[in-house]
């Protein structure tokens, strides 16, 4: 039997160590934190449907329960030695783990708001991010702002940390504008009353149902977008927010007050990545997500042979995304182990 | 000339064919930066003369393009040279240096074409 | 507003301020509207807190406004600051003490550039030899005269003779302050706090016992803006964007404005007297004008020194309102006396809202 270690206990790391199990092998998830499941146990509805997080969470959790696969949490790896065709794992545990095959499944980190200054994330009280609303779209979350009201006027701010020199990130988050359209139509739900604007560079929905979203979004339930990037926040006496922007399809600088802003956070490979990266002496791309040998038939395939990669560490995706490229690296992991007999 | 109370229409479409390009390629070469703008209007939005009066830079980007260089010349005189735009500009562009180049050039190129 | 989330980002911009020994350089256009200013710093500097400072009457301007306007152009700038840098250099100092927001700006462009293109170092380095036979070395460590006024606001404080707090109601007294845009804007990390949400002003306000006011314009241009306002045609575009802050900050009722710039104490004192011949507003209380100040204005007064003697009369938009409240000693007699304490006459008009 062989032993294939997926480091990330994320969707993606669960999906490839679920396939591998069922092609008869031995896995072992390496998690660093107490939970598996990565950033969907953080999340509420999920687009493009709208089906609850908590119910892929469940169907993930027994499928772990189902599979006779080990998970080793709060752990990480520490040093990675090639031996003899084999791979010898040091964790940060002082472990040692042999294995046949390498999966790195450890997805993303959120933009940290912070460093875009002048939209005053955590210090003005009317600020929050996407993965901030998420948690208050959940059934039990509390919609009302620090003045004990329910917000009037909305607004979600596109690209916060993506596609930006400022930021360093160049790239686009591929996700964001969807899960703005996503929140905005989950606000809607919740608060009829509410006007919601959505600041946008380009709209990009680019998967499966997710213009239709959009259309949706304007057509059942009025949210309005406005193409310009904001330049600044500011908090005005009554703790409501000016924002500045420049409307560019009508050409004219453009300022308006909300109650809450919404900064569409992007992603970034994240300390986790990188740090399992530099163990197994992995490559990255210029954006820092690790770099696949090719962008089509070997896209599960690292730099160093018998180290696949999953998910999200090796770009922005969505969950279905990340499934599917999951399940190619668990069937490419597969080939490998065939042609090493 | 005859006037039978109406006018023969000019066409108002952008003639890309008329297109004379030379202004804009002066100040890509010079400063290439100018040419990763994704018309996002962060500049404008913050503009401190943009503010006050008809003046957009981010068009500044587009008139180029579009062979409008007629009313460059004017329209550039508006900016103040403050900075905020090179600011705020998620492209990284170098701003100051496309306005002085866009000042320097006009004026030029005008001459030429004549 | 969420306090912690400011003093995350104070953290990530902390600057090296030297200690000592400072290589002093004037500003062009303080000396002429808030001459007392100076005279101030250098006194808290050498009386309050035992500091050498050096001052050599040959430095120059920095040439930053011609820079800015278009007029001198780099080469000829940076050789300018080089001279500047031969001055201290033959002094044997290495710290600059910079009172100007300007040259702030011009000689940490300068010294980047050079960093950046060391070529361009090596260029003008040959230029002020031809030129004045001089040699110079980089200073060590660039300080804006505010950032030494922060550095130093709690010994301030142990000597104060009064706080920033309205006598009358025992409440603090809440302040706008205003960065100069060059103080932090092009080099966030050369100014304490950065650029987003600067720390300077701020401190010397708090430690002082006083209330800072963020307001939605806070960071907004004061209106100087050289271009702005160098150019008759275009001053319209100054007062419009002082007038702009002016609106953003009135509902929260400022005390005072504190400004560590030349530019900024410049326009929103004048401008405050400008908009009201041009449309009759006043932004203070009464009918009166917000009073600006320098931050050297405001530690003299926290100091106990006698406003006259900084210059205070100097100000357009009077600044009395803020001296009763703060309970300053003055005789308003001795207002526009001279240095001998002899009446020089009042002045044909008098600031805003004076009587
Ligand atoms: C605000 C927001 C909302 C979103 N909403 C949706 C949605 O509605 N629908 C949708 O399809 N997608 C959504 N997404 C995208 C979704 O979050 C991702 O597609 C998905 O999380 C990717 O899964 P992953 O397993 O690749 O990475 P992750 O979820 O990041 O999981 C990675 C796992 O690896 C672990 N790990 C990291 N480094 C190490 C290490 N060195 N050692 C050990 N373990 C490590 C982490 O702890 C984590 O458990 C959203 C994203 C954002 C930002
Ligand atoms: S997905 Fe949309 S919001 Fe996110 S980075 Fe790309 S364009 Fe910007
Ligand atoms: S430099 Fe000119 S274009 Fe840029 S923000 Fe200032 S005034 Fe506007
Ligand atoms: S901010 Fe930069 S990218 Fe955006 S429109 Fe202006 S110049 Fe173009």
């Amino acid at each position: 039997m062989k032993h294939i270690v997926v480091i990330g206990g994320g969707i993606a790391g669960i999906e490839v160590a679920c396939e591998l199990t069922d092609a008869g092998h031995w896995v072992t998830i390496i998690e660093k934190e107490s939970n598996i499941g990565g950033k969907l146990n953080n999340w509420s509805y999920l687009f493009p449907d709208f089906t609850p997080a908590e119910k892929i969470r469940e169907s993930l959790q027994e499928k772990c329960e189902q599979k006779d696969f080990s998970i080793l949490r709060e752990t990480k790896i520490q040093s990675l030695e090639r031996k003899n065709g084999k791979f010898e794992i040091q964790t940060s545990v002082n472990q040692q783990l042999n294995a046949d095959a390498i999966v790195l499944a450890t997805g993303y980190e959120l933009f940290d708001a912070q460093r875009k200054e002048e939209y005053g994330y955590k210090i003005y009280d009317h600020v929050i991010t996407s993965a901030d609303l998420e948690k208050l779209l959940l059934p039990d979350g509390n919609l009302t702002t620090v003045t004990g009201e329910h917000p009037k006027r909305i607004a979600f701010v596109h690209c916060v940390g993506s596609r930006d020199e400022k930021s360093g990130n160049h790239y686009c988050s591929k996700v964001c504008c969807v899960t703005g359209v996503k929140q905005a139509i989950e606000l809607k739900k919740r608060l009829p009353d509410v006007e919601i604007f959505c600041f946008y560079m380009d709209l990009r929905m680019y998967g499966k149902h997710f213009e239709e979203l959009y259309r949706d979004a304007q057509e059942k339930y009025d949210i309005q977008f406005i193409r310009g990037r904001l330049s600044e926040a500011s908090e005005k006496i009554d703790k409501s927010l000016l924002i500045k922007a420049e409307d560019t399809l009508s050409g004219r600088p453009l300022k308006m007050n909300v109650d809450l802003l919404v900064l569409l956070i992007g992603m970034e490979v994240g300390k986790g990545t990188a740090e399992a990266a530099s163990a197994c002496l992995l490559q990255c791309e210029d954006s820092g997500f690790l770099k696949t040998v090719d962008s089509f038939l070997k896209s599960n395939q690292s730099n160093s042979d018998g180290i696949f990669l999953a998910g999200s560490c090796t770009a922005p995706m969505s969950i279905n995304d990340t499934i599917l490229h999951a399940r190619s690296a668990a069937s490419e992991v597969n080939k490998w182990l065939k042609l090493m007999n | 000339m005859k006037n039978f109370g109406f006018t023969v229409i000019k066409q108002r479409t952008i003639d890309y064919d008329q297109f004379d390009g030379r202004l804009l390629n002066e100040i890509l070469e010079n400063e290439p930066s100018f040419k990763v703008c994704l018309s996002c209007g962060g500049c404008t939005a913050t503009c401190s003369a943009g503010d006050l009066v008809s003046f957009n830079i981010r068009r500044m980007n587009l008139m180029l393009r579009r062979g409008e260089t007629s009313e460059l010349e004017n329209e550039i005189q508006k900016c103040m040279l403050c900075g905020k735009c090179q600011l705020v500009c998620p492209r990284g562009i170098n701003l100051r240096n496309v306005i002085m180049l866009i000042k320097k050039n006009v004026v030029k190129y005008k001459s030429l074409s004549k | 507003m969420k306090l912690e989330g400011k003093r995350n980002i104070w953290k990530d911009y902390q600057k090296e301020i030297a200690n000592d020994n400072y290589f002093y350089v004037r500003s062009c256009i303080r000396q002429n509207f808030f001459p007392g200013s100076e005279q101030t710093f250098l006194k808290i500097l050498r009386t309050e807190l035992n500091k050498d400072v050096y001052e050599n009457p040959n430095h120059t301007t920095c040439s930053g406004i011609g820079y800015h306007s278009d007029v001198v152009p780099f080469e000829t700038l940076q050789t300018i600051v080089a001279r500047q840098f031969a001055l201290m250099t033959e002094a044997g100092y290495k710290n600059l003490a910079v009172s100007c927001i300007t040259s702030f700006g011009i000689y940490n462009e300068v010294i980047e550039t050079w960093k950046e293109f060391p070529k361009e170092l090596e260029k003008i380095r040959a230029f002020l030899k031809k030129a004045t036979g001089r040699e110079f070395e980089v200073p060590e460590n660039v300080a804006h005269a505010s950032d030494i006024i922060y550095k130093f606001r709690e010994d301030i404080f142990a000597k104060s003779k009064l706080a920033l707090v309205n006598k009358n109601t025992g409440k603090p007294l809440r302040i706008v302050e205003h960065i100069g845009c060059h103080y932090s804007k092009m080099f966030p990390s050369k100014g304490v706090g950065g650029a987003e949400f600067p720390h300077v002003l701020v401190g010397m306000i708090e430690s002082w016992g006083g209330e800072v006011i963020d307001y939605p314009e806070r960071r907004h241009c004061c209106g100087f803006g050289f271009r702005q306002y160098l150019v008759m045609s275009n001053r319209g575009y100054s007062v419009s964007n002082s007038r702009k802050k002016f609106e953003s900050m009135e509902p929260y009722k400022p005390d005072a404005i504190l400004c560590n710039c030349p530019g900024c104490p410049m326009f929103l004192d004048r401008w405050q007297y400008v908009i009201e011949e041009m449309e009759g507003k006043t932004y203070g209380e009464n009918g009166h004008g917000i009073p600006v100040l320098t931050y050297e204005e405001l530690a003299g007064l926290v100091l106990g020194y006698n406003p006259w003697d900084m210059g205070i009369q100097m100000h357009q938009t009077n600044v009395e309102p803020l001296l009763d409240k703060m309970g300053v000693c003055y005789d308003p007699k001795l207002k526009y006396a001279g240095k001998n304490g002899k009446l020089i006459g009042n002045p044909a008009m008098t600031g805003y809202t004076c009587e």
